[in-house]
């Protein structure tokens, strides 16, 4: 791999033992991968994905210590995923006591470290970081050093920013030395499909369900959705930003993948079209019955499969703010046909903390309060990992959260059907 | 005993017995309890993973095509070597993926006195051959071996 005269010199030692490792680091990642040389990281901000202060991931603070220590610190300021716990969240004693005395017991002392490495402000905590109240929206093109899979995901697809699906601590290495090796999505041929995947279902088909087909079908591979446009429009409006916003992290959590192209839609489809499909393609058709079968097959991991549900996560990766309203309006319909005044099961929305602070300026927040649903910033699976939540009934229109965690997977219509009536 | 050739991505010897993950393996649904909660084998706590689930790792000669999910893969792949819960080797038919040779790349710069040989690129025949329990043994120039009996 090429280096640049000071790239080469930081590598011998030029800025101490410190700054050479983070540069070692760098470059044995870019040769595992071909890449033929460093590229300057053009976001305005990089986006970290370790957030939690879990007692287990000492290791890691003892890295991040050493880097600020040696003055190795963020040429960027940056968001993070978001904070794992709120004491807000049902939780009961028990729960409690293990998040604050046994789990997450490094919490302040990581924010500490967080803000010393360059965190952008206190509200900076969340998954969904490229929504306009968080203010970190890459523009197209930029080359960003970011990690957390379902922001990667959103800013290379429908943003055109390029970015591989990096590690966490991976993505402040490459912010702190300024550059990021070359290859895979920060690369024209890498950003081509290896996959066409024709959606003919005939009816809109549920974000994060469609997200999990296609992740666990194409795995890490790049797909060229066709068809989608018919559901979710040719524009990327609120409500199509949304839905690819669930359908990402969906992909990306089930799967690996890193960009999608969405036939006259996403900014790279609907400049180049079929242009983008690489030569070989692979077909992966996905109709109604595909998306059953996909629904059908997950692992049900309740102890007592029929239990009644304790707790609702709507979130993950974080609510938009339409997304918040209009959920704000079906669980009030929803209520209204039951004729119950609140949600039947302990219910929590999360979403980002600036978007929280918009939405409570609005008239929403007091109707969502009414209903009963708890709005929090938490990251909903960091709250699920842990033992008692094993033995929880939890339920979730999320499949990230699904697949990390004991969460049960249900469509939209069918967690707000549980939520408002109890079925 | 069948032999075959792959990439060496951290270099290094080692004789373990087989566990062998089919599909992706989700770093860290895999590891997060076990590292969470003091379990020394590493034992797979992904549900989505029906030949790795409930089986130990640490120590192991871990076969598999690639690392999916989370991009704190590597991070907690990082972690389980900094806690000697590491696999003994990782064995990837397919390219290495991004997470994985990110933790097999911190750990090898940050933490040297930690060894995990890994090897990718086998090929798909590797994984259609190699099953649990077999011997698995990494030669000095990456050849990898696998002993059925």
């Amino acid at each position: 791999m090429y280096l640049t005269d000071e790239q080469q010199a930081i590598l011998n030692g030029s800025k101490g033992e410190t700054h050479a490792k983070v540069m070692k680091t760098l470059v044995m990642y870019g040769e595992t991968f071909g890449a033929d040389k460093l590229v300057p990281v053009t976001s305005k901000y990089n986006h970290l994905v370790t957030s939690f202060g879990l007692k287990m991931m000492k290791p890691v603070f003892d890295l991040m210590q050493q880097l600020i220590d040696a003055g190795a610190v963020s040429a960027q300021q940056f968001s993070v995923d978001p904070r794992p716990v709120d004491k807000n969240v049902p939780a009961n004693f028990l729960q409690n006591f293990i998040f604050n005395k046994i789990m997450y017991t490094s919490q302040e002392s990581y924010e500490n470290q967080l803000k010393e490495l360059g965190l952008m402000n206190e509200d900076a905590f969340t998954c969904a970081c490229y929504l306009d109240q968080v203010g970190n929206k890459p523009e197209k093109g930029e080359i960003l050093s970011w990690a957390e899979s379902s922001a990667v995901v959103y800013a290379n697809s429908v943003l055109g920013a390029r970015c591989n699906r990096n590690s966490g601590i991976m993505d402040i290495m490459g912010s702190i030395a300024g550059f990021v090796p070359n290859f895979g999505l920060l690369t024209d041929e890498g950003r081509k499909a290896t996959w066409i995947v024709k959606i003919e279902t005939t009816k809109k088909p549920e974000a994060q369900l469609l997200g999990s087909a296609i992740g666990m079908k194409v795995m890490e591979d790049v797909p060229y959705i066709t068809g989608l446009d018919k559901w979710i429009g040719r524009e990327l409006n609120e409500q199509a930003c949304t839905y690819l916003k669930d359908f990402g992290a969906a992909t990306a959590s089930n799967g690996a993948v890193g960009l999608y192209h969405v036939e006259n839609l996403t900014p790279e489809a609907a400049e180049q079209g079929a242009g983008l499909i690489a030569e070989g393609a692979k077909v992966y058709v996905i109709d109604d019955a595909e998306l059953q079968r996909v629904q059908d097959e997950y692992p049900v991991m309740w102890k007592n499969t029929d239990a009644k549900p304790k707790l609702c996560f709507i979130g993950c990766p974080h609510m938009s703010l339409q997304q918040l309203k209009d959920w704000t309006e079906r669980v009030e319909a929803g209520l209204k046909e039951s004729g119950k005044k609140k949600v039947c099961i302990p219910t929590v929305f999360t979403t980002a903390p600036a978007v929280r602070k918009e939405f409570e300026t609005t008239e929403y927040a007091a109707r969502l309060k009414k209903a009963g649903v708890v709005l929090s910033c938490i990251c909903p699976l960091m709250y699920m990992n842990n033992p008692l939540c094993k033995a929880m009934p939890v339920i979730t229109s999320s499949n990230k959260l699904r697949t990390y965690t004991t969460a049960r997977y249900y469509t939209e219509a069918e967690i707000l059907e549980k939520i408002t009536k109890g079925a | 005993m069948k032999e075959f050739k792959g990439r060496i991505v951290a270099p290094g010897t080692v004789t373990a017995k087989a566990v062998v993950s089919r599909g992706g393996l989700n770093t860290l649904a895999s590891f997060q309890g076990a590292l969470q909660f003091g379990d020394k084998t590493a034992t797979c706590g992904d549900q989505n993973n029906p030949d790795l689930y409930n089986k130990p790792m640490a120590g192991m000669a871990l076969c598999l095509p690639q690392t999916i999910g989370s991009t704190t893969g590597g991070l907690v792949l990082y972690a389980a070597c900094a806690m000697e819960r590491q696999p003994a080797c990782m064995l990837f038919s397919k390219p290495i993926d991004s997470l994985a040779a990110a933790g097999s790349i911190l750990a090898s710069v940050w933490l040297p006195e930690v060894k995990m040989p890994v090897i990718d690129s086998l090929g798909d025949e590797f994984l259609e051959y190699v099953k649990d329990g077999m011997t698995v043994t990494i030669q000095e120039d990456g050849t990898v071996c696998v002993d059925a009996d």
